[in-house]
């Protein structure tokens, strides 16, 4: 497919690889924010190009993984009420709460749908007045635009019996929250393309000053992230901490306005707790005031619930980049995708299950 | 989960935030909501993510990044 194949060509690979080792003089720990990233440099084996003294730590950048326990054991049991249409995109539905998952409560006779959009529970809103239909909202800021987009159309076309549950997170805040803790190895960044696509990359800029930290927008096709650690790389070894942006073909600097527009709107930045990590302030988006109406948690009576995590997992430590999935002790054994204990190995993206699928032995 | 994949436009409608086309991925083709591109025009390529386009393809500076990928590393030798 054009915009993909040309991008993932061997033999280009093998020169940045070796544009990388040249300008390559001391260690340096870069991290991929983004999920997406993560899969693909652990599918492609993209580390395996790299001199040894470069290591990618996996970030935090994967919506699925760090919805903290407390909302799936929301989403079971308001998708096991009675006249409910429950919608989700399909990653989420496989994610266990404290006792159970999506699918069980599916299995149960809940009316649980894999959606491909938000519209597509808004229309199911219009088709079924007589049921309630709940929309599962998890994502960063790339998919923020489209659940926006769902809510503030069904406030302007007046239908009532539609609501979203919130579990949104925002990428800055998290790298402020791992390049302030003292545990922190992270030199350089590689920032999520879709994000920025959507938000722009103005935001990067205080982080970069502040930390003295290479913040370089990437793409999701292995020559993409390969370049985008080359441009990471070369900063660092020259003492540089800018933001670039490599994934130019998407990403401008302002980001999609329209979109923002949109988002200002229907949502404001709340405090969030990430699954593995914490609360982080302002972390995340929440319903504004004008849109609390459609807030799933306040209609169905759910927004008191917590739920602690489980003791052995180091997910959250994973998450910062501080150890890698093999150095857990439950890692392949009482963890599995699917019987996840923690954050990362709850959806393919997370560092753990793509460990677990591309390098289990 | 932020996975977005590029996709041609082949049919405009619909205006404002209702503006929509049909936009086609390796042979298949879906409706997606256009209400964030709204300069977007037929034969454009677009990212697509949960069925909205949030970018239209930069032509020159997809091919600019191509034509890094080839020649790099020229230079030194």
């Amino acid at each position: 497919m054009k915009y993909l194949d040309e991008y993932r060509d061997p033999e280009s690979a093998a020169r940045i690889s070796k544009e990388i080792r040249r300008i390559t003089t001391k260690p340096h720990v870069i991290m991929e924010i983004c999920g997406g990233q993560t899969h693909a440099i652990v599918k492609y084996g993209i580390d395996e190009f790299l001199p040894e003294q470069i290591e990618l730590v996996h970030g935090p950048g994967c919506p699925v993984c760090v919805t903290p326990l407390e909302i799936i054991d929301k989403a079971i049991e308001i998708a096991a009420k009675r006249r409910i249409i429950f919608c989700s995109f399909g990653d989420m539905l496989r994610v266990s709460g404290s006792d159970k998952d999506l699918l069980s409560v599916k299995a149960e006779g809940g009316d649980v749908r894999i959606v491909y959009s938000p519209l597509d529970a808004l229309g199911l809103a219009q088709k079924n007045p007589d049921c309630e239909v709940v929309f599962f909202a998890v994502g960063f800021e790339t998919t923020a635009p489209a659940n926006a987009m769902a809510v503030y159309q069904a406030k302007r076309q007046g239908v009532k019996n539609f609501s979203i549950l919130v579990s949104h997170v925002l990428v800055p805040p998290a790298m402020e929250a791992i390049l302030s803790s003292k545990n922190n190895r992270v030199k350089g960044f590689l920032a999520a393309g879709h994000v920025c696509t959507v938000m722009g990359y103005h935001e990067y800029g205080p982080i970069a000053e502040k930390y003295r930290v290479p913040v370089v927008v990437t793409g999701f096709e292995p020559l993409d992230i390969l370049r985008g650690i080359e441009m990471c790389v070369k900063q660092l070894e020259e003492g540089r901490f800018e933001v670039e942006n490599q994934y130019t073909r998407s990403v401008k600097e302002e980001g999609n306005i329209t979109a923002q527009d949109i988002i200002k709107k229907v949502f404001k930045a709340i405090p969030r707790k990430w699954r593995g990590i914490g609360e982080i302030p302002q972390s995340g988006l929440g319903l504004s005031d004008e849109y609390k109406d459609f807030d799933a948690e306040l209609k169905f009576g759910v927004a008191h619930y917590t739920k602690e995590e489980s003791s052995v997992c180091i997910s959250g430590l994973i998450l910062q980049g501080v150890k890698k999935p093999h150095e857990c002790p439950a890692f392949g054994k009482e963890c599995r995708p699917e019987k996840p204990l923690g954050a990362t190995m709850v959806s393919s993206e997370g560092a753990c299950a793509a460990y677990y699928r591309y390098r289990k032995k | 989960m932020c996975l977005a994949i590029p996709g041609k436009v082949k049919e405009i409608y619909g205006e404002d935030l209702n503006k929509k086309g049909k936009v086609e991925f390796g042979g298949a083709i879906k409706e997606v909501s256009l209400a964030y591109v709204p300069e977007v025009r037929d034969d454009d390529y677009v990212i697509v993510h949960a069925g909205f386009a949030i970018s239209i393809v930069d032509e020159d500076e997809a091919r600019e990044t191509l034509e890094y990928f080839k020649q790099i590393g020229e230079m030194e030798q």
